[in-house]
């Protein structure tokens, strides 16, 4: 169990953030820090680097290549991250 | 799992990717004496083409297929060969004298080897079709992913389109596991048959034949298929919700979707080779840059080796030849056997790897995407990361900017996170139809550490030299 | 773009880098016909390796006219920034906030103390504030400083740019002029006949009433071709930039500045290795190091890219401006500082130039200083 948003959400041992997000039904994952576009994971390998949120309080993980973990904190993203966070 | 502590100072041989290709080849030299390291930026052996084969959800595996399952001997090899497997380990660097960065849970280290395998595989080719940017639009390889590794298949309406034999992979391995797909749009360019015919003999005697007749029958039995589909277009606002195309009849179609999987190929992931210097060329078949080796993998950089589809796309069967023949001249260069009993063990390798090529030249040139496909106009984006439209690039050609180095410092296209890897292609096409050239002579990016992100304070913790310290400290 | 060449050019600029396109910008803006001639996608390029810094305060220890030539250049930044903005509609983000060079320890801030302090002691050196101040001091300008940074030295007169972007807006600029761009154009000869500059490029000759060598290191080898020396060396300067973050640092410091697109370089170095603009991972290490240390929010941020340019370095670091006495007509310009001294070469040595004369105020950059004197 892991919660996005605050929400809690269940995920299977083998799923990635970015695979739990979009099973969890959620389309988008951030906005853009160029434009403030909506973005989703794309690829689901690591070259696109879309699928970015922030976990357990760090921005810029790439969703896709972190794999879920009990308690974790997912945060959907809006444009550029905070240094520091 | 290993972590950066059980990771040693020095190896022989370090094999970067555990795909087919990385697999093989790292179990090869292993096995003949060679101390090897296998990094793997998964934390389960297998690349992307075997991606989580040793602990996919899926029990059934009819979902997946033959072809795939052929992966876990390859996986099963590694571990009594004496390899030395590090899971989750990015690997951003790699220098001419094979000192390699490496971060493992954060944490940043430089390895030394005498002889490096890069075996970092392909990657899906860039599809700029306007909207592609949208949330619900993704790769077919991504949905592949999803499936592999969680068992999951997108609900609602899904449409996959492009060209390629791996669509209709999916769209089987899909339909297999129970899904639906409203459609498949194929934008394979139907003038493509006069260029691949001459090599469809060879393509008929090849395993290939018998296993995409398969598919094509399996997927058009239940999914609508539409064929020499073109000006795809991904509509929505904050997602996709529509996708329009044309067919030859020029009517514009549309219909209504909630995933829309795309794909047109793949292309050698050349990041890593191309910070470290190794020289490439382009390939007017394949459409894109591949790294110069010889028929073992050795680049133009001495000691450093690439192998499988990150030197050429060839599938997993002629990846894991590719890699078993890698591996064996390592064994060699580094002294464990000599050139005769190379030789010799690489007969077996050469001829499975000619029958594993056998009808791909066929493939290639059927499945070649069509140019309105790779190079985008106005306001499609060429950059994701950036966002740069394809209408700034022309413009700023227009202005005089040759290649894609002053391009990037023009528009900063190519400075994003992804460093070019979906951009690079496109805006080196995008330049050279511009300048009426080929793509060869506008070349690509260049790249320099770290090709994958670490941290300032990873960074910060590797060894300064005393005169780096120097360079950097002044009054 | 490959059209056959025109032999009526009024000047023929080589290099359109910052100091090239700069030049011909403000020519073309006072009619001069101008082409400039251009490498290919790979090239040295110092212009693509700099710190976007338009810097006034540590500038003319040994030459307090360049302390002069620097803040003047420093003053006319605003109105030039503007001038490009108005013509190219590109903004190039000039602030002059003022600036700081951090010190990590005593030594150091006693090192800078005193490099400032000898500095304004020079006679004939222009005054501007500037200030030493503690760690208490900086902490209410900067309040992300890490407590290693042990005090350091602030001057208002400094500031930054996005020097991409200028790039791109003097580029945008001067093309919008009439200027001619001739990329794939490697100068290798030169010859004055006639009373005109004709060059030999790889695609055809080029020919041009006046001449002006602007080709950072290459210029080395074109001055002596007409009667000028550029006694100029590649100095290799390392960049670590970061991802895109929310603004936190308003004030650039020398060594790390946040862009307004958000992204933080760290620079940088000084090496001389030659022509090798491989980046190297010591340096980048030592960089990393010393900017999380001033700013230890950015530990966790992460590296996008580094970055070595070969910048150009003169015998004694001060720029050179040059007219030819055996070929009338032929000028050089080279420098360290091109973001800096952009808006001069625009607006102050381009009118120059096209009256065909350097103003007696360049002197003082004339290549003769390096002259050996003939009496003792």
């Amino acid at each position: 169990m892991l919660s996005i948003d605050g929400e809690p959400v269940t995920a299977s041992q083998t799923d990635s953030v970015a695979a739990a997000l979009l099973a969890s039904g959620r389309v988008s994952c951030r906005t853009t820090a160029v434009s403030g576009a909506a973005r989703a994971p794309y690829c689901m390998m690591g070259v696109c680097f879309d699928c970015l949120v922030t976990i357990d309080g760090e921005g810029n993980r790439q969703a896709c290549l972190v794999r879920v973990r009990e308690g974790m904190r997912v945060e959907t993203q809006q444009g550029k991250r905070e240094a520091g966070r | 799992m290993s972590t950066a502590v059980a990771l040693r100072e020095s190896y022989d041989l370090a094999v970067i990717g555990a795909g087919p290709a990385g697999l093989a080849a790292a179990a090869k030299a292993a096995r003949l004496g060679v101390d090897t390291v296998l990094l793997d930026e998964q934390s389960s052996p297998g690349g992307q083409i075997y991606r989580a084969i040793t602990e996919t959800p899926l029990r059934d595996r009819s979902i997946l297929g033959a072809d795939y399952w052929r992966g876990a001997d390859l996986t099963a090899s590694i571990g009594d060969s004496g390899v030395q497997y590090v899971a989750n380990a990015s690997v951003w660097s790699v220098s001419r004298e094979c000192e390699i960065g490496v971060s493992i849970g954060n944490v940043a280290r430089i390895i030394r080897a005498r002889r490096a395998i890069l075996a970092t595989g392909a990657m899906e080719r860039p599809f700029p079709i306007p909207g592609w940017t949208l949330p619900g639009v993704m790769t077919a390889g991504a949905a592949q992913i999803l499936l592999k590794s969680s068992g999951l298949v997108a609900r609602n309406r899904v449409v996959l389109a492009g060209t390629g034999p791996l669509l209709w992979l999916i769209a089987a391995q899909y339909l297999r596991a129970g899904a639906e797909i409203a459609a498949l749009l194929d934008t394979t360019p139907r003038e493509n048959w006069r260029e691949a015919l001459p090599h469809l003999p060879a393509f008929l005697a090849s395993s290939y034949f018998r296993k995409g007749l398969g598919l094509l029958r399996e997927v058009r039995v239940r999914v609508p298929v539409i064929r020499d589909v073109q000006s795809l277009r991904a509509i929505g606002d904050d997602r996709v919700r529509e996708v329009a195309y044309r067919t030859r009849d020029g009517a514009e179609r549309r219909m209504p979707v909630d995933h829309l999987f795309l794909h047109q190929g793949v292309a050698p992931n050349i990041n890593l080779a191309n910070s470290i210097g190794c020289g490439h060329s382009w390939s007017e078949t394949q459409l894109c840059f591949v790294p110069v080796v010889d028929e073992w993998g050795e680049s133009t950089v001495e000691g450093i080796a690439i192998s499988g589809d990150g030197a050429g796309i060839g599938g997993a069967e002629a990846a894991a030849q590719r890699g078993f023949l890698a591996g064996l001249d390592a064994a060699c260069r580094l002294g464990r056997i000599d050139r005769t009993r190379r030789d010799r063990e690489a007969t077996a390798n050469r001829q499975a790897l000619r029958r594993a090529e056998r009808g791909r030249a066929f493939l290639d040139l059927l499945y070649r995407p069509r140019i309105s496909d790779r190079i985008p106009e106005g306001a499609t984006l060429a950059c994701r990361c950036e966002e740069v439209t394809a209408q700034q690039i022309s413009d700023t050609v227009a202005l005089g900017c040759t290649g894609p180095n002053q391009m990037k410092s023009f528009l900063r296209c190519g400075m994003g996170p992804c460093q070019g890897r979906l951009c690079g292609l496109t805006v080196t096409e995008l330049i050279a139809r511009a300048r009426g050239v080929s793509p060869g002579e506008v070349g690509y990016y260049r790249l320099r550490p770290p090709i994958k992100p670490i941290t300032l304070e990873e960074l910060a913790g590797l060894p300064k030299t005393d005169a780096a310290v120097k360079a950097v400290v002044r009054g | 773009m490959s059209e056959s060449p025109r032999n009526d050019y009024d000047v023929a600029i080589v290099g359109g880098g910052l100091v090239g396109a700069a030049i011909a910008w403000g020519l073309a803006g006072l009619g001069q016909g101008v082409v400039v001639l251009d490498e290919g996608d790979v090239a040295y390029r110092a212009s693509r390796g700099n710190f976007a810094l338009v810097w006034v305060q540590s500038k003319g220890l040994g030459m307090p006219q360049y302390a002069s030539w620097t803040k003047r250049s420093s003053d006319g930044w605003s109105a030039f920034a503007a001038e490009l903005l108005e013509g190219t509609g590109l903004d190039v983000a000039f602030e002059r906030p003022g600036g700081f060079q951090l010190a990590l320890s005593e030594r150091e801030l006693e090192s800078r103390a005193g490099t400032l302090k000898r500095l304004h002691n020079q006679r004939d050196m222009v005054e501007y504030p500037y200030e030493i101040l503690d760690h208490a001091e900086i902490e209410r300008m900067l309040p992300d400083i890490g407590p290693e940074v042990v005090g350091g030295s602030y001057c208002p007169l400094d500031g930054h740019c996005n020097s991409l972007r200028l790039l791109r807006a003097l580029h945008v600029g001067m093309n919008r002029r009439g200027t001619r761009y001739l990329p794939n154009h490697r100068v290798d000869r030169i010859d004055w006949e006639g009373g005109e500059f004709r060059l030999a490029t790889g695609s055809g000759q080029i020919r041009a009433g006046k001449l002006v060598l602007a080709a950072g290191n290459g210029n080395a080898k074109l001055a002596p071709m007409v009667g000028l020396k550029a006694p100029v060396r590649p100095q290799r300067g390392q960049i670590v930039v970061s991802e895109r973050v929310r603004p936190f640092l308003r004030y650039p410091v020398v060594t790390v500045r946040q862009t307004d697109e958000g992204s933080v370089l760290m620079g940088d170095s000084l090496e001389e290795v030659g022509f090798d603009d491989t980046a190297g991972l010591p340096v980048a290490a030592a960089i990393a190091d010393r900017a999380v240390r001033m700013f230890p929010l950015l530990r966790r941020v992460n590296v996008v890219r580094t970055w070595a340019a070969l910048r150009v370095m003169t015998a004694d670091g001060f720029p050179i401006y040059g007219q030819s006495e055996d070929c009338p007509g032929a000028f050089l310009a080279t420098c360290h500082s091109g973001v800096t001294l952009a808006a001069n070469h625009a607006l102050v040595l381009a009118p120059m130039l096209a009256a065909g004369k350097l103003a007696s105020e360049l002197d003082v950059f004339s290549v003769r200083r390096f002259d050996v004197p003939t009496s003792s």
